[in-house]
């Protein structure tokens, strides 16, 4: 029990502690606020508006009203500094330490299908803390139903399994589907008669087993009271990489997708292809939590 | 063990494989020597085509009883490459062509070796039948007068047919004898073909029209010899010469064009249609094959590609898979490729054997054979086909077939593709919907952890220009499986696909599995036919779209026709109060349809659009539901899988109720109701076991109303069967109970 509680408590504190949301006067600024208010409130953080741009006083007092508005109370700092967006937002992170960045995503023209503009996409890839991809905020609670999870066989994917337990738990979501995602270029999965799909049924449903075993030894090393009251599934998927889990989520309704970037420094060559996250940025089926490996930006 | 047994296998079914192989070089001789003359090239270059083709393809070739051989689909273009390379010397314009024809074996070979055998779903479907009906129009109206007796008349294909009210007078102007036989002899031959579908008597049977032809013209030869005053009835020009020393005479390929523009454009016809042809039979005839064997593309095309290869080197033609000569293959019981092989093996046996009886055919019977051929790819009834499926689908087809016959197949198949294409952004009244997404994956498919079923579902668009993506996995999927192909992400869905998943719903049924398609039923369509492009609202003006039944809605109109029930596909807003039940509370209902009512009206099952979420939408949700009307006052109560502080957020005021006696089902359901004691009441031993041997689904009660519902989706037919006697065996338990 107590090896349990250990590691409760380091999970608890390995979460989310300051969360920054820079915030700019449009039309989803309460929404966008309230849903910072209550995910500071889910995992007991700090919280840091950063307003790129004018200090002045109208503004300032606009949004004191919505901050007054919302029946939660956090540690709340507000910032206001000018300069590019991207490197303010940046600098800022890595000033105050923040492990958590909010973005918010925008819609396509009558169509419910959510982007990520320039400035977020670039912010995306830069930071260096974890970011949160919000697509639709809203001033009310809604509470969330299911988490997907990016499972696939990685070095991170024992934190990241981890992690979104602790997200759930944190935040109250009953479900969980873990994904593994399979690339099919990496197995030499061509079916091109009955014996090759005999052949290749067979094999996928070898790294189907091998999969599950991975996965149902990571989940013995959460702790049980995360696990107790969710409900947790597994689906291993063939298909491309970064694409299938997005379209899954979407699939499965899922309110939040969490993903690992590992992403290296972009080569000349990589620029070109599209990588694990491109799929997900341009359409996000879901709220994307994107994980980043080093803790502080 | 299994080797020797397969052995074994292979040896019983060797007189099955002989005599389906003879029967089929019955048809191949004449077609052979007609594709052959037809294309302005020796006759024999046909029959090596042939023979080369059935060896090499019957050892190397991956599908079981395709047959192959000259195919009907190049005729048009060696015919307009011999001319045109051999800049009016026939034989030396077919000596480039044979250069030209090991080229684009070698090309052949290379996509089946780079695995591009998916080359031909790029294909708009109806822009194919387009370029086959123009390939027959351009067989039958040359050859029509030759079975006249006319070898002299050339020019466009247009011309040709505006050509044959000449050549029936040209008969009467000048009535000798041998026209007039030679002319009789080739209507003759059409009307045995025409006929011999009809004739059913097994005398006729035993052998294959082409041959009767063939024997008719043979015949003929012989009466004329011994009976007959007349000394020779036919012109030189309407008889087969062949070479008499056949084996030390093969011309060789010219390959002096080689850096010549027109050179290649033959090359890429040739590969084009090749490809194409042999494709479209390698797909048909797996359709045919008794024991449901898969063919495997690529490896048949490498083995193609060789064929065409070493018969070019000695003077053959183009070989491909054929589709008429494989579906004979089938129907004499051919079992396996042998069979291709004895066909290469009895037409062999025939040019050195009976060398003096093949050169008594007059051509008027083989161009009968022609004749027929072309009408049956330009028969009137594939226009009509086409037209019941759409009018823009008669449009490309037109466009194609008359861009085809002046303007040859590159440009015809180009312009096909570009209007199918073009005619799709118009109904969708967008370009971006394809130039976004065109490049990015659209198919997901997945095993379900619980059902085992196959899920696929397909995003944005779906078109002949990515269809293969979909293709790819529905390949991957073992066709004894259950499958759901879930389009209700999809914006638009277009003819050659329609027509493709259908295929794949038939091969699913063939051998044993299920392929069911969902998510069509808000998509508009132009036509009742099922093929018809399928494009979600709202529509555009041009092309419009008017409802028709989807084939899930018509499998519920059947279904409700089985059980006696009203149907009703319609979108209605009624809402039947459900927003009171809990479920809804926080969602909006938009609109219901596909509602399938009791006679007594005490049940309905739906299909229901709703949205979740604080604003307009959220989500746009679709699932299925069953609202059941029970006798009898029920105390209000919600069951649902058991989930974790769902009861804290949405279900206010309700608390689980658990079981001590029944620890499984406690754990499993989630279960509540504002009156506790009577819904305990109503959970009796018969209920939660029921309960608990069937699938989960969420049940809530209002006054004496039950709400039921499944997956967050819509329901495939097996799955409302299921839902159906879930309902019925709940209201049976309650009535009881009570």
């Amino acid at each position: 029990m107590l090896y349990f509680n250990i590691i409760f408590i380091s999970v608890k504190k390995e979460l989310f502690n300051k969360i920054l949301i820079g915030f700019a006067f449009s039309p989803n600024l309460k929404a966008n606020v309230f849903e910072a208010l209550r995910l500071a409130d889910f995992f007991n953080a700090s919280l840091f508006f950063l307003h790129v741009g004018e200090k002045t006083e109208s503004k300032e007092s606009a949004f004191l009203k919505i901050l007054k508005a919302s029946p939660l109370s956090n540690k709340i700092t507000l910032l206001w500094k000018k300069g590019d967006p991207v490197n303010t937002i940046i600098s800022a992170c890595k000033e105050n330490k923040i492990d958590l960045l909010l973005l918010g995503a925008l819609k396509r023209e009558n169509m419910l299908k959510f982007y990520l503009g320039s400035i977020a996409r670039k912010l995306t890839r830069r930071s260096r803390c974890s970011v949160l991809l919000l697509i639709d905020p809203s001033i009310e609670n809604t509470p969330a139903q299911h988490i997907v999870v990016n499972a696939f066989d990685n070095s991170e994917a024992e934190k990241t399994i981890l992690k979104a337990f602790s997200f759930a738990f944190a935040s109250k979501i009953p479900k969980i589907t873990l994904v593994e995602e399979i690339n099919r270029s990496d197995l030499n999965l061509n079916v091109y008669d009955d014996r090759s799909l005999r052949r290749t049924t067979l094999k996928k449903e070898k790294i189907k087993r091998r999969e599950l075993t991975r996965i149902t030894k990571i989940l013995k090393k959460i702790p049980s009271n995360f696990k107790e009251n969710i409900k947790i599934n597994t689906q291993s998927i063939f298909g491309t990489r970064g694409y299938s889990i997005g379209h899954y989520a979407k699939v499965k309704r899922a309110d939040l997708l969490i993903m690992t970037s590992n992403e290296k420094k972009d080569s000349f060559f990589s620029k070109f292809f599209p990588k694990d996250l491109d799929y997900i940025l341009g359409e996000l089926p879901a709220n994307v939590l994107i994980l980043k490996n080093s803790k502080h930006g | 063990m299994a080797r020797v047994s397969r052995f074994q296998n292979f040896f019983f079914q060797l007189p099955r494989n002989v005599f389906s192989g003879f029967v089929v070089s019955l048809v191949a001789l004449p077609l052979g020597l007609g594709l052959a003359l037809a294309s302005n090239a020796p006759p024999l270059s046909g029959i090596i085509a042939a023979v080369v083709g059935g060896v090499t393809v019957a050892i190397l070739g991956g599908s079981q009883v395709t047959i192959t051989g000259p195919g009907n689909g190049l005729v048009v273009v060696l015919l307009s490459s011999i001319s045109l390379l051999g800049e009016g010397d026939l034989y030396q314009g077919y000596l480039f062509t044979l250069a030209a024809i090991v080229i684009s074996g070698v090309l052949l070979f290379c996509f089946g070796a780079f695995k591009l055998g998916s080359i031909g779903e790029f294909f708009p479907s109806s822009a194919l039948q387009g370029m086959l009906a123009a390939i027959g129009i351009g067989i039958l109206s040359k050859q029509f007068h030759v079975m006249l007796g006319f070898t002299d008349v050339s020019g466009k294909p247009i011309d040709l047919i505006l050509l044959i009210p000449n050549s029936f007078y040209r008969i009467f102007e000048n009535p000798t004898s041998s026209i007039l036989i030679a002319s009789i002899l080739g209507l003759t031959s059409l009307i045995v073909l025409f006929l011999y579908s009809k004739l059913r008597a097994p005398v006729f049977r035993l052998i294959p029209a082409p041959m009767w032809v063939v024997l008719l013209a043979i015949g003929l030869s012989y009466y004329f010899e011994y009976f007959s005053s007349a000394i020779t009835p036919f012109n030189s020009d309407l008889l087969i010469s062949i070479p008499s020393d056949i084996l030390n005479s093969f011309p060789f390929p010219d390959f002096d064009k080689f850096f010549k523009l027109s050179f290649w454009g033959v090359v890429i016809s040739l590969t084009l249609i090749a490809t194409i042809e042999s494709l479209l039979s390698i797909k048909a005839v797996d359709k045919l094959d008794p024991q449901k064997r898969r063919s495997n593309i690529n490896k048949d095309l490498r083995a193609l590609g060789l064929a065409t290869v070493i018969s070019g080197l000695i003077g053959g033609l183009n070989v491909v898979t054929v589709i008429a000569r494989s579906s004979v293959n089938v129907n004499n019981g051919a079992t396996n490729r042998s069979s291709n092989f004895f066909h290469a093996s009895f037409l062999f046996l025939f040019i050195i054997l009976f060398q003096d009886q093949i050169q008594r055919i007059a051509l008027p019977a083989l161009a009968a054979i022609l004749v027929y051929t072309g009408y049956k790819l330009a028969a009137p009834r594939n226009i009509l086909r086409i037209m019941q499926i759409g009018k823009e689908q008669l449009a490309i087809f037109l466009l194609t077939l008359f861009s085809t016959l002046f303007s040859g197949i590159i440009v015809g198949i180009s312009v096909g593709i570009l209007s199918t294409f073009i005619i799709h952004i118009i109904i969708n009244n967008s370009f971006f919907l394809f130039s976004r997404n065109l490049l990015k994956p659209n198919v997901l498919m997945f095993r379900e952890e619980e059902s085992k079923n196959y899920y696929v579902s397909v995003k944005n668009f779906c078109s002949f220009l990515n269809f293969y993506k979909l293709k790819n996995k529905l390949d991957e999927i073992p066709e004894s499986d259950h499958v759901i192909l879930d389009f209700s992400l999809c914006e638009f869905v277009d003819h050659t696909v329609m027509e493709g998943i259908n295929d794949y719903r038939r091969v699913f049924s063939r051998k044993g599995g299920v392929f069911e398609i969902i998510g069509l039923d808000v998509h508009l369509a132009d036509t009742q036919h099922p093929f018809a492009i399928r494009k979600v609202l709202p529509i555009k003006e041009f092309f419009t779209l008017s409802r028709n039944l989807t084939k899930r809605q018509l499998s519920l109109e059947k279904l409700s026709k089985v059980l006696n029930l009203n149907y009703s596909p319609e979108m209605t807003s009624e809402s039947k109060n459900l927003d009171l039940f809990i479920y809804f509370k926080t969602k909006i209902i938009n609109y219901q349809n596909n509602q399938l009512n009791s006679e007594e009206n005490n049940f309905s099952i739906f299909d229901l659009s709703y949205s979740e979420g604080a604003f307009i939408a959220k989500e746009d949700l679709r699932a299925t539901f069953l609202l059941v009307n029970v006798k009898q006052k029920i105390p209000s109560f919600i069951l649902d899988k058991e989930r974790f502080l769902d009861s804290l957020s949405s279900r206010l005021g309700y608390f689980d109720i658990n079981f001590n006696k029944y620890p499984n089902f406690s754990k499993q359901f989630f279960l509540s109701g504002s009156d506790r004691l009577a819904v305990r009441s109503l959970f009796k031993d018969s209920l939660i076991k029921f309960l608990e041997q069937n699938p989960l689904y969420y049940i809530e009660s209002r006054k004496n109303q039950l709400l039921i519902k499944g997956k967050d989706r819509l329901m495939s037919i097996e799955e409302i069967k299921n839902l159906l006697s879930f309902a019925t065996g709940v209201v049976s338990i309650i009535k009881t109970e009570r």
